[in-house]
């Protein structure tokens, strides 16, 4: 039997179960019906995806992410409804992301204005298709136990303790590493799933 | 394909660590100050002399009004009545 949560934890979990139960074109539906509880899952979707973008493919100060991040979302909300296509908020939150990002560069501090090339080759592509592939396997956590996601964040994420975690989610510090251990286990199966991996050609 | 071994499982939770607390909650609290804008917007409409007065020192104005302080409200009033 799973150790029980606080009921400050859950409360908290709330908007990140309807995340994990709604598409985003379902989310983006449900928002753009006013319904500000699925705008809070909408947020907590892609607040991450936001964050690495401007702090890790972009390098922003943390004063200048922040304005990225809060301006990504003003904007999502205000535009919402002019997106075509509900499925493509993702690809469309990352592209607003990147140019405002690269707005605030521009904008930081230069004594004369970069042109284009200054930026074309940023960010390094590979940290951008790192990100993508990190918000896939965040999506695919959303399909475990409560459990797994709680462990599995706290460890990676958020680089708790053992201990830590033990004390948050009443277990065991001694049986976290094993827990750590099964739930990853799970969320490759829950990946895989997902995106079948193609066998091993021979040679 | 990517082969999704526990490293590479590790290093991409990793990747996508949370966002600070306050940046979630500000930006889950656009909606709250959207129709904060509204009430203004709609009095501004109403009332010449607070729309002036907006314009001139919005900041101010917004506290004498008794407005929390919000950047995003802020940003959002002095966007509306910047033209």
């Amino acid at each position: 039997m799973e150790a029980a949560r606080d009921d400050g934890e859950a409360a908290a979990r709330g908007s990140t179960a309807l995340s994990a139960e709604q598409t985003d074109a379902q989310l983006v539906g449900r928002c753009r019906g006013g319904d500000e509880s699925a705008w809070s899952a909408l947020v907590e979707r892609f607040s991450r995806y936001v964050y690495a973008i401007a702090l890790q493919a972009y390098r922003l100060p943390e004063h200048d992410a922040e304005d990225v991040f809060q301006e990504v979302f003003a904007r999502v909300y205000e535009r919402l409804g002019d997106l075509r296509d509900d499925d493509a908020v993702r690809p469309w939150i990352g592209q607003l992301t990147r140019r405002l990002c690269i707005d605030r560069l521009r904008s930081g501090g230069r004594e004369q204005p970069a042109d284009e090339e200054t930026f074309a080759g940023m960010p390094a592509e590979d940290v951008i298709a790192e990100i993508e592939m990190a918000f896939d396997v965040h999506e695919a956590l959303a399909g475990l136990s409560e459990n797994c996601q709680e462990i599995l964040d706290r460890f990676f994420a958020r680089d708790e303790s053992y201990r830590a975690i033990g004390d948050a989610l009443e277990l065991p510090a001694g049986t976290i590493a094993s827990r750590i251990s099964r739930c990853l286990v799970k969320l490759r199966t829950e990946l895989e799933g997902r995106n079948p991996v193609p066998a091993e050609s021979g040679g | 394909m990517r082969n999704y071994d526990e490293e590479t499982l590790a290093l991409l939770l990793r990747t996508l660590s949370a966002a600070p607390e306050a940046w979630v909650k500000a930006a889950q609290e656009i909606p709250l100050a959207r129709r904060g804008l509204d009430d203004i917007v709609e009095r501004a409409r109403a009332d010449q002399a607070f729309r002036e007065a907006l314009i001139a020192d919005t900041e101010n104005t917004l506290e004498g009004a008794g407005y929390d302080h919000d950047p995003t409200l802020l940003d959002a009033v002095r966007e509306r009545f910047s033209s």
